[in-house]
């Protein structure tokens, strides 16, 4: 055999992709994809789903322990969260079935994915569907206006995962300490100069710590249109070596002289109620407003955004192709989409996640869950959020966290 | 009933411990075997008893009434065992330990009952069925252990140094008590010790043994 | 039958070992013909050599592990040559069941919340000693030098020492000792170094290399505690194993092969070092030095080990504070307010990773038990004489790193299409719970006078009912003993549960490390004091039911 050296193998994930995503069908012919939607209901009756999701977050877990509790009730479904601390292992773990040649029977029904996760599996044939037009909900998803719905990191995302959230960047500030937030990446470096030790961000090896070079990427790269490509050794130097010139000035004055950062973004939260730090970096616009109700960040927190924008994606859920329960994994998909969840997802209380629907396409008595939202001075209305920047292709993150690994991580 | 040691020897490491050629102990009789420790009395008891570790290699035959016992189990030998420390179980209370020498064979609980509290009571230990034996004196648990013994209906019983650790005022009574009832009973018993006035008490046959080899034991 | 639990015991536990040994080795040579690779070569090597961190990573490793092994092994020599014969030895050793009974990651976690820069140590004194109104900017967990990783490995595997020294003592004779070299005028202090130490030290040779061995190769406290930039070794093969590039497999194969190699060379190195020890002790004692009070030592040992037992203590008070705890700001002592929130919250959700891990421990200790009794039984009844390989082949388990056999373990567990289930995650507990309870029972049950089972088949009770009324009976609490410490054992598994439960069954432990990565302190401390509880519960139980049973029996009274 022959093994590519690392940066050689992750060279060939950027490669552009191919052709089991070109035409969608990774499981044609499944009979589930064909099947009406009371034959699903009632296959899925009574069984499991082993939702391999992220771990980290607190009120996410208590979001999806709230939807199993829905979905027993509703479905007879009995949905069991395998908490990961990357959702690459996951990914690893079909990866692996499928060269043992386990093709049904699989131990992971559902994976919380985006971006390289998805990208991997999509070129790899590993995504059951496409399912996402099979369910009922989907109709109403907002796919004009919130186009990372179906273009996930600049690949399409076919019907190969249904959107469950919706996520932009957005900085936290303690505003008794910073007043005046710093509105672009280079202002950040000026800020974190004269307050050193009070912002860091999450370690690169996590989603969100990446997606904060990724921010600077967007604004220092001399030709941010490439960054929408598959990364090649020609876009790539031009663009690293202004961020790794502009992370270099930072780093210095980061939390712990950047040498060490917490392991993810809820990680931070308690940085920030204790006073180590300012100013840090998120996924969730109501973050502030969530994690003050619950004790978890000073109240004096408020979020601020860029002012040439900030990145935003969407999370989906998909359905490994040899899933032991697919049908359930559907059940729950689209479960997720339901305007009830979406809105239990959206109150500030619990996630405070802007909806993946088109509001003023739901039935009146569904539109009415989101006018009965509370409304709280910590969460940015999407009119002060802007319109989010589009995620990179894949291909750069890969590459800038381990361009970050062999520079920092030694 | 009476018990017959016959062309017994007991080698360890192709070292000869223990030979005899024949031993005879007549019901009712108390027969002693003396000697030093390490003249391989304790080895001796043990072969009787079907306990002899697997390191020792025995050729010989023991007969209880003409009986050849030496192939059964030690549990099916149905021969008493009575060691120099009393051995009652802690777990267990006075009468919960004679209870476990009693053949199971007597079915009825009451009956059980009523076989302990007589034996007991004929040995002057009446009522004491419910006490902790941790809190017997020694001449109280040594006959505790005599009775457990002797509950089970023993074929023949054999005594290792079983007055050595009581006091001297205590061992007279302690040995009457015992040899009263090996004769009452009619059974064998085989004594080792390194007492002589044991030997004399036992009125019996003794037999000297000496150390097979200097270090023999 | 019973003659056959040996052999058994031997196969449930080298099948394992073996087949993941061998999914460990083949791939670090590029041989995985499930991921093409059908060829042996060095490229994994090659690959590793390449990987960033990794010469860091191995000096990390080497460093906290034998900074934790050598810093634990000093405490306990000091400890136990200043305290020798007097009362504080006894109470320490009452104190230290308990503390052993700990998992791992909860007591990492507890110390974090000790000594990170807003963690307790700092709330109480701040801010009227320290004037800090905030959190210093001090790296004092995750340190990238391991420091606060060493600190949380000696808290833990002191009391682990310190037991099987006061176990070692018992058998050296050491009061004898200490009244002949001082008779002949030597210090108390003195005098155990030159008489006890020489004897205690091949009683201590095992457990030390276990500890050296799990110190090197520890990945949940190294989570926890240790560095990220890079890890340790161990750490960064786990994370290897884990990336979604499954050619990333083969130099993570090696990686754990490497580990195996610097475990050995370390132990190798340990032996060296006993050598040379050894040599140089002889001189010394040789010269015969008397020594003088030692009354330096005699303070600081027992005050040091009064501080590691009470950094333990205050390690678990403060998961239990935060599970309760309202809002709780800094520089605050305590929190605002106490309420039963989070619990309330958490019941649901916790609830089944609790149910996997007592399930799973209930089973794997029930199993092992029943081997362990099968193997001593057997030994009884047919006269085995277990050698000083058996003794070696029970402690495999303990002195490799878990890493370099568990990923090809998992291998297997997907070929055989039980990856993920509970007889897998059982079975593969079994591998570590059962050297424990073989360990902790094989002694007592050895040491039963004979006669007992000797009087009671002369009564007439055959084999089995000798076993269960009189031999289980009568060792009936190192029996519980034995069950709890498997028990405990069990539930601090990280790794083994990890790799056989392919995420499918989470454990207290597993879920805890997941958080320990972010989440809110609270609903963390909630999970890492459950964890901790419940090991602590078995050994409660293990002491007071026999006590309760045996309530009228003064001869069951432990001595």
């Amino acid at each position: 055999m022959t093994l590519p050296r690392r940066p050689l193998l992750l060279a060939a994930l950027a490669a552009p992709f191919a052709s089991p995503g070109a035409t969608g069908a990774q499981t044609p012919g499944h009979p589930l994809l064909s099947a009406p939607w009371d034959a699903v209901l009632a296959e899925a009756r009574g069984r499991p789903v082993f939702f391999n999701a992220w771990g980290g977050d607190d009120r996410t877990n208590a979001f999806i322990a709230w939807a199993g509790g829905r979905l027993r009730a509703l479905h007879g479904v009995d949905l069991r969260q395998v908490r990961l601390r990357d959702t690459a292992e996951a990914v690893a773990r079909v990866v692996a079935e499928k060269a043992a040649g386990r093709t049904s029977g699989g131990s992971v029904d559902m994976i919380w994915i985006n971006g390289p996760n998805f990208l991997a599996m999509k070129q790899q044939g590993l995504h059951f569907g496409p399912f996402v037009d099979r369910l009922p909900n989907a109709r109403f998803i907002d796919r004009a206006g919130k186009p990372s719905t179906v273009v996930d990191f600049t690949v399409p995302v076919e019907g190969l995962a249904a959107p469950w959230r919706m996520a932009q960047v957005v900085f936290i500030a303690d505003s008794t300490r910073v007043p005046d937030p710093p509105r672009s990446m280079e202002a950040l470096v000026v800020w974190a100069r004269a307050n050193p030790g009070r912002t860091t961000h999450p370690n690169v090896r996590n989603f969100m710590g990446v997606t904060f070079l990724k921010q600077a990427l967007c604004e220092v790269a001399p030709d941010p249109a490439a960054l929408l490509r598959p990364v090649t050794e020609e876009t790539l130097r031009p663009a690293a070596d202004a961020l790794w010139a502009w992370y270099d000035r930072l780093r210095p004055h980061l939390w712990r002289g950047g040498r060490q950062f917490p392991e993810n973004g809820p990680a931070q939260r308690p940085l920030m109620l204790d006073g180590e730090l300012d100013l840090y970096i998120t996924f969730n616009p109501s973050e502030a407003a969530v994690a003050i109700a619950n004790n978890q960040l000073p109240p004096t927190a408020r979020p601020f955004v860029l002012d040439r924008g900030t990145i935003g994606n969407t999370s989906f859920v998909s359905i490994p192709f040899n899933a032991a329960n697919a049908a359930a994994a559907m059940v729950t998909a689209d479960f997720l989409l339901s305007a009830e969840a979406q809105a239990y997802g959206a109150d500030p209380r619990v996630l405070g996640n802007p909806t993946v629907l088109d509001i003023a396409a739901l039935p009146p008595a569904e539109r009415a869950r989101f006018a009965a939202l509370p409304r709280n001075p910590a969460i940015l209305q999407p009119e002060a959020l802007g319109r989010p920047l589009q995620e990179p292709h894949p291909s750069w993150m890969t590459r800038i966290t381990a361009e970050w690994e062999s520079r920092y991580g030694r | 009933m009476s018990l017959v040691i016959e062309e017994l020897e007991i080698t360890l490491a192709e070292r000869s411990l223990v030979a005899v050629s024949r031993l005879a102990v007549a019901p009712g009789e108390v027969v002693t075997v003396m000697g030093p420790s390490g003249s391989g009395k304790s080895t001796l008891l043990a072969w009787l008893s079907g306990a002899l570790d697997p390191a020792f290699r025995a050729r010989g035959r023991v007969t209880l009434d003409g009986k050849d016992v030496s192939a059964l189990p030690p549990h099916r030998r149905r021969i008493g065992l009575l060691f120099q420390d009393d051995l009652l179980f802690p777990h267990l209370s006075v009468a919960g330990n004679l209870a476990f020498g009693l053949p199971a064979s007597l079915r009825d609980r009451r009956a059980r009952e009523a076989r302990i509290a007589a034996a007991l009571e004929e040995a002057e230990l009446g009522g004491f069925g419910p006490r902790d034996p941790a809190t017997l004196s020694g001449g109280q648990r040594a006959r505790v252990a005599l009775l457990r013994t002797l509950l089970a209906e023993p074929r023949a019983l054999l005594l290792d140094e079983p007055f050595g650790k009581l006091d001297v005022a205590l061992r007279g009574r302690m040995r009457e008590f015992v040899f009263e009832r090996v004769l009452r009973l009619g059974i064998p018993a085989l004594m080792v010790t390194h007492d002589p006035a044991d030997a004399e008490a036992a009125a019996g046959p003794v037999l000297h043994v000496a150390p097979a080899t200097p270090d023999g034991g | 039958m019973l003659k056959a639990a040996p052999w058994l015991t031997a196969g449930l536990f080298l099948g394992p070992i073996a087949a993941g040994l061998a999914g460990t080795l083949l791939p670090a040579f590029g041989w995985l013909p499930a991921l093409g690779g059908t060829t042996l070569s060095l490229e994994p090597w090659r690959a590793l050599l390449d990987a960033p961190g990794l010469g860091r990573a191995v000096l990390l490793t080497l460093g906290t592990g034998f900074a934790a092994t050598i810093l634990s092994f000093l405490l306990v020599i000091a400890f136990c040559a200043a305290t020798q014969g007097s009362p504080l030895a006894r109470r320490a050793q009452a104190a230290l069941a308990p503390l052993l009974a700990t998992p791992h990651a909860a007591l990492a976690i507890g110390f974090a919340f000790l000594v990170a820069p807003s963690g307790w140590i700092a709330r109480a004194l701040s801010p009227w000693a320290t004037g800090w109104d905030r959190p210093p900017d001090w790296a004092t967990v995750n340190d990238p030098w391991g420091i606060a990783l060493v600190a949380g490995l000696t808290l833990k595997e002191v009391p682990y020492l310190l037991l099987m020294a006061f176990a070692g003592l018992g058998q050296v004779r050491a009061a004898e000792g200490m009244r002949a070299a001082a008779a002949l005028g030597y210090g108390p202090v003195t005098g155990w170094l030159k008489v006890v130490l020489p004897q205690l030290y091949p009683q201590l040779r095992l457990p030390l290399y276990a500890v050296l061995v799990f110190s090197l190769s520890v990945v949940d406290v190294a989570l926890i505690l240790g560095p990220g930039a890079p890890p340790t070794l161990s750490a960064l093969v786990l994370r290897w194993f884990a990336d979604r590039e499954l050619t990333m497999w083969f130099p993570a194969a090696a990686g754990a092969l490497l580990l195996l190699l610097v475990v050995l060379g370390a132990i190798l190195l340990w032996r060296l070092g006993e050598r040379v020890a050894a040599v140089l002790g002889r001189r010394w004692i040789a010269a015969g030095g008397r020594g003088g009070g030692g009354v330096v030592l005699g303070l600081a040992a027992p005050a040091l080990m009064g501080l590691l037992l009470a950094a333990n203590a205050a390690a678990l008070i403060v998961l239990l504070v935060w599970s309760f705890a309202g809002p709780w700001r800094f520089p605050e002592a305590l929190p605002a307010a106490f309420t039963l929130a989070t619990w309330q919250a958490q019941v649901p959700a916790i609830a089944v990773p609790a149910t996997a891990t007592l399930a799973v421990a209930l089973a794997a200790t029930g199993l092992a038990l029943l081997l362990t009794l099968a193997c001593l039984e057997a030994e009884q009844r047919h006269g085995l004489r277990p050698g000083r390989r058996a003794l070696l082949l029970i402690w495999l388990p303990l002195l490799l790193p878990q890493i370099a056999f568990l990923f090809g373990w998992q291998v297997a567990l997907v070929r055989l299409d039980l990856d993920g289930t509970m007889g897998a995650v059982v079975w593969t507990h079994l591998l570590f719970v059962l050297p424990y309870v073989f360990l902790s029972l094989a002694d007592p049950w050895r040491a039963l006078d004979p006669r007992y089972a000797r009087g009671a088949a002369a009564l007439g009770a055959g084999p089995w009912r000798v076993f269960l009324t009189v031999k289980c009976r009568l060792l009936l609490r190192p029996l519980l003993v034995a069950a709890a410490v498997g028990f405990a054992v069990s539930v601090g598994l990280y790794l083994p549960t990890l790799f056989a439960g392919a995420g499918r069954i989470a454990t207290l432990t597993t879920e805890a490390v997941t958080l320990a990565a972010g989440a809110d302190r609270r609903i963390l401390g909630a999970y890492a004091a459950l964890q901790a509880l419940m090991p602590l519960a078995a050994y409660a139980l293990a002491v007071a039911l026999p006590t309760w049973l045996h309530r009228d029996r003064r001869g069951m009274r432990p001595a």
